[in-house]
């Protein structure tokens, strides 16, 4: 008795009442927008009537809150006592639903118990975000070491790894979101750089890879200039040498000047070539300086481009030969290679346009008429943004947009203000995901990102979604309350 | 918490690209929402106009090229409720459309009712009323500025050459909710294929639906084309089909069997193509288009005569006498009989005190003039023998089995798989069936006997007698029978050109070919004789009928060497094969074999067409037979 007491003194900081009231404005304006995009002129139900979405989303909505009051109940300790109890009942849940879901629109992530159907992949974000505290707070946690690294890694992955063979790709990237939290709690950003490297060189050498030069298509030999002056650049990072840089550029340079010299005399200008023969020229001239002053550094940054080289040069043969037609075409629509508008660029084509059609301020609440003619598709779950694109207009999408934002900064900010590891890895934890879906979903509707099927949080349409943002959300503002003063 | 760890600073690095990428998005919105004017135009109209450009259906044609369906164009009165006025002139709209008001609204709530019409909404174009003539279509296109929200969208109705074969080739409407949930090819007010060709070659028939992409203007004009038609797609139109069907033949046979209930069925068993394929009662395919077709389809489904049945397919009869060539194929193959075994008969089958009866003729009897003579006994002996050998076969029911497997074989007791639908399978029985029936399995060939004469439990289609008749004529082999011979452009399936046949010997076959072209010269169906000319081989059949008179049958093929044309033709009621269906069969095969029917026989033609054999039915309020037949 006397514990609990004690904690129950402890406790008396109070809710973050800000994030409250923003979380109760996105439940809101998603209602309001699940029923402008399922509203029918005709037969127009109440917003309230059960048969309708919005109906339904007003019950998810009610459990929802129900399930914020209690969690707000339960004690901070809870969860740090059973986190891998969670874990492993999760793993356990998503290889029991791998092993008898039925197959719903390709998806085999639901399981069915009776009339009640949930995803248990929505429940696994909490539940990983819980493990990556549980895990980064053990006393002396270095990220850097690889045992460490191991265990996090296994503990986003097997789960990501599951939810890829339910054939819910857009959650796994979710999981991968988790990365992060990682990188806030130290892993380099040189990690985070190079993978934003790869998705830059995937899109240059995919996007430019049907025209020629010489050697290489117009995108590989983009990439290869790249790598030359993400090298130079790594150099001006690490190394801290102007003069070293300069040489860099003067090599590059000198190469192909005598390319074009050489042109004169006959031989035909090749650019894929003299790309290739600058960029082995730097690295010669990286590794003489590794030889010369004994420096680790400079070969690791010769071994950053060469397998930069490797990555370009697979990437097409990956884009080509391993992904699925369909994957191809998603990724093309994309990149704008492809005008589709039947097939993948369907869904993209048709939210562009309804969005564009809205204007500066919008047609009106209700009176959207491409969403409603059933010209996008999913208007109500992860195309929700267009509803809002096309009746409230660029005032209203940014304003959600911004609104968005602020709700990630304030949890931001409070992630920041946790004293404990566990509340601190947690937060950031809510913040990845949340980020996360934001970033694609809206991306994804307007035409920025390929198409990966996952909603905007609190907005679209959907019980187990909704339960799981708020569940990940309201354990973090428990923590968060509770939150030891230095 | 050490207020110096350097990564403390990562949070501006992670809000930093928060707050950058959402700049990127908000530009993406600028871009769409206030700088592309292409997407401005699309606010200012209100949505696009998808209209869809329907195909001509294919077109179908005889076997000698005559044309028998064709398109002809109607209009549809198409609705878009959004565009609506609330000034829209009801009364003006009625008067053009000659309807009333009480109709005009009965339309709209068809149109509305979510249980017709799942696709229903207000924003895209609804079928409103169906299959306005030119005229009509005329008047309203004159008027259309008065009434916004109304668009007139053109399609093809199906038109008949000629008033025969209803039944083969099938009628068009509109489809159901059932096909719309199956098909999502089909929407509310398209047609297809609901009987006959038209529904087992839907595929082929119906082409591929284009679309128009429009785009319209706030007060619901069209303004154009959508980026100049570059998503638009043209119809493909269906595919032509020529069947079969010889239809000079198909409409003497429907003459003949005016005023009777039956079928005539005529393959050419070279290649198994249906030459003729009659079902009596019939009707005249143009009964079932335009817009009398729900009073005349009601009247038909209601006749008592049931006119909308292909007997020829889906009428099951006991095939009486037609029926013994078959056994004493069997008999032959296992080797319960020779060509020279010999059974006696004393006018019935002696072992059963005379039960089944038979006629008088030479007695002891083989195979050959058993089946010329239609000797009852001799089959009953057969059955009875192979049943009851116990060194071939261990039990009644192995015995019994292997005869269905024949039986199976020839082309009985299962679908033949003929290009039509609603075909039915008649019935064979095997060994379970009747352990079942007699409730134990010492039953034996006395206990069955009358299956041995086409009587009793087995049941045959018209068509699948017919086929009987062409493996007879190939001497051993048939092609699934089809009446589709051609699809323009494509290969006819396999399945109707691939051989099917059955372990028997073409020996047996020239015998029992043989017995078949002695009943024709001096047995049972000497009145179908058509020497010099053709020799016609044959087998007449009398099938028992609890009902009534007995059905009247005959089976055969022509000529006997490199045969053309096999036939079978069933009257039912028409008491004795040779009374009725042998000069139907022989004025089908002058017809055949001349083109058109001699002057000598002229009289014959009269009498059998004006020869009226309906069964009495006891029912009120019986309505007309439509004066077609």
């Amino acid at each position: 008795m006397l514990y609990q007491a004690n904690r129950e003194r402890m406790d008396k900081g109070r809710v973050d009442w800000f994030t409250v009231v923003l979380y109760l404005a996105f439940i809101l304006l998603g209602w309001l927008n699940i029923y402008a995009a399922s509203y029918d002129l005709e037969n127009a139900s109440s917003l309230f009537d059960l048969s309708g979405r919005a109906g339904m989303q007003l019950v998810w909505i009610g459990t929802s809150l129900l399930l914020a009051f209690s969690l707000l109940k339960i004690d901070v300790g809870f969860y740090e006592t059973y986190t891998f109890v969670f874990y492993f009942v999760g793993i356990f849940l998503l290889v029991v639903t791998l092993a008898v879901a039925p197959n719903i629109n390709g998806s085999r992530s639901w399981l069915v118990m009776g009339p009640v159907r949930l995803q248990p992949a929505e429940f696994m974000k909490f539940i990983i975000a819980l493990a990556l505290a549980k895990v980064l707070n053990t006393y002396g946690f270095k990220i850097m070491s690889r045992n460490n690294l191991l265990l996090v890694s296994a503990i986003i992955l097997l789960p990501a790894l599951l939810v890829v063979m339910q054939s819910e790709t857009g959650t796994a990237l979710v999981y991968i979101s988790f990365v992060l939290v990682l990188y806030r709690e130290g892993l380099p950003g040189g990690v985070l750089f190079m993978g934003f490297a790869a998705v830059v060189y995937f899109v240059l050498g995919v996007r430019y890879s049907e025209v020629q030069m010489g050697m290489l298509s117009v995108g590989e030999f983009a990439t290869v200039l790249l790598i030359i002056v993400f090298t130079a650049g790594m150099v001006w990072n690490y190394v801290k040498k102007r003069n070293v840089v300069v040489t860099i550029i003067i090599l590059a340079a000198a190469v192909f000047g005598a390319g074009y010299i050489a042109s004169y005399f006959g031989l035909k200008f090749n650019y894929g070539l003299l790309a290739i023969i600058a960029l082995g020229t730097v690295c010669i001239y990286l590794l003489f300086l590794a030889l010369r002053f004994w420096k680790w550094i400079y070969l690791l940054i010769v071994l950053f481009a060469v397998v930069s080289f490797a990555f370009v040069e697979s990437a097409e043969y990956v884009f080509y030969d391993v992904l699925q037609p369909h994957q191809q075409m998603r990724i093309k629509v994309t990149l704008g290679m492809e005008q589709d508008l039947r097939g993948s660029g369907y869904h993209v084509g048709q939210s562009k346009i309804a969005i564009g059609s809205g204007g500066l301020t919008g047609k009106g609440f209700l009176n959207g008429t491409q969403t409603k003619l059933k010209y996008v598709p999913e208007q109500d779950t992860d195309f929700i943004f267009c509803t809002i694109g096309e009746e409230q207009g660029f005032v209203g999408a940014s304003a959600l947009l911004i609104l968005y934002v602020v709700f990630i900064l304030r949890l931001i900010h409070l992630a920041e203000r946790q004293t404990s590891i566990f509340g601190r890895v947690y937060g950031y934890g809510v913040v990845s995901v949340f980020l996360f879906h934001v970033l694609v979903n809206i991306g994804m509707v307007i035409g920025i990102m390929p198409v990966i099927g996952i909603p905007l949080p609190l907005f679209s349409y959907g019980g187990s979604s909704l339960w799981g943002f708020t569940i990940l959300l309201f354990i973090f503002l428990r923590i968060d309350k509770s939150r030891r003063p230095f | 918490m050490s207020r110096s760890n350097p990564n403390n600073k990562r949070k501006y690095v992670i809000a930093g690209i928060v707050v950058a990428v959402a700049l990127v998005y908000i530009l993406q919105l600028f871009n769409l929402q206030i700088l592309t004017p292409q997407y401005r135009d699309f606010a200012d109209s209100n949505a696009f106009l998808r209209k869809t450009l329907y195909p001509a259906r294919g077109t179908i044609y005889d076997r000698n090229g005559e044309l028998l369906v064709y398109n002809q164009p109607t209009y549809d009165i198409m609705m878009v409720v959004r565009e609506m006025r609330n000034n829209f002139d009801t009364t003006d709209f009625c008067n053009t459309l000659k309807i009333d008001r009480e109709r005009f609204l009965q339309l709209n709530r068809d149109m509305r009712d979510k249980q017709k019409n799942p696709g229903y909404s207000p924003y895209t174009p609804q079928i409103f009323m169906t299959q306005l003539d030119i005229e009509e279509y005329g008047l309203l296109q004159e008027k259309l500025y008065k009434f916004p929200g109304i668009y007139i969208q053109g399609r093809t109705e199906r038109r008949y050459k000629y008033p025969n074969m209803g039944l083969i080739l099938g009628y068009v409407a509109e489809v159901d909710k059932n096909k719309i949930e199956s098909d999502p090819y089909y929407v509310r007010g398209d047609y297809a294929g609901k009987s006959g060709v038209e529904l087992s070659h839907e595929e082929d028939l119906r082409g591929e639906k284009g679309v128009e992409i429009l785009l319209r203007d706030a007060h619901g004009r069209v303004q154009g084309r959508y980026e100049n038609g570059e998503h638009d797609k043209a119809p493909v139109s269906g595919r032509d089909l020529t069947l079969s069907i010889d239809v000079k033949l198909q409409a003497l046979g429907e003459y003949l069997m005016r005023n009777k209930v039956g079928s005539i069925v005529m393959i050419d068993p070279r290649t198994g193509e249906i030459l003729c394929m009659v079902s009596a009662p019939t009707y005249n395919p143009s009964m079932l288009t335009g817009k009398d077709f729900i009073n005349n389809y009601l009247q038909l489904e209601q006749n008592p005569y049931k006119p909308l049945i292909n007997r020829a397919i889906a009428g099951t009869y006991p095939p009486g006498s037609t029926f013994k060539p078959s056994q004493g194929l069997i008999f032959l193959q296992e080797g319960i009989i020779t060509p020279e075994t010999r059974f006696s008969c004393y006018h019935g089958y002696p072992p059963l005190g005379g039960r089944p009866a038979c006629h008088g003729h030479d007695s002891p009897l083989s195979i050959q003039p058993a089946i010329a003579t239609s000797c009852n006994a001799f089959f009953c002996y057969g059955l009875n023998w192979m049943l009851s050998n116990r060194t071939k076969y261990d039990n009644v029911a192995e015995a019994f089995d292997k005869w269905k497997d024949y039986m199976v074989s020839m082309g009985y007791g299962y679908k033949l798989g003929v290009d039509l639908p609603s075909e039915k399978r008649g019935f064979i029985p095997n060994s379970k069936f009747y352990t079942n029936v007699k409730k134990t399995d010492k039953w034996n060939a006395h206990s069955i006997i009358s299956i041995a004469i086409g009587q009793g439990e087995v049941l045959a289609t018209p068509l699948q007698i017919a086929n009987f008749a062409a493996l007879v004529a190939n001497r051993g082999y048939f092609y699934t029978p089809h009446v589709v011979k051609e699809r323009k452009g494509l290969p006819l399936d396999t399945v109707f050109t691939n051989r099917r046949s059955p372990k028997i010997d073409r020996q047996y076959f020239d015998l029992i070919a043989n017995g078949m072209g002695d009943a024709v010269l001096r047995g049972t169906a000497h009145a179908i004789n058509l020497n010099p000319d053709v020799q016609v081989c044959g087998k007449t059949g009398t099938a028992q009928n609890p009902h009534g008179e007995d059905h009247s049958l005959f089976m055969g093929f022509a000529p006997k060497d490199n045969p053309e044309v096999a036939i079978a033709v069933i009257v039912e009621n028409g008491r004795f094969g040779a009374t009725n269906a042998v000069p139907v069969a022989r004025l089908m095969l002058q017809q055949y074999f001349n083109d058109s029917i001699p002057p000598s026989e002229k009289g014959l033609e009269q009498v059998i067409a004006n020869r009226e054999i309906l069964p009495y039915i006891y029912k009120k309020n019986v309505p007309k037979i439509p004066k077609e037949y």
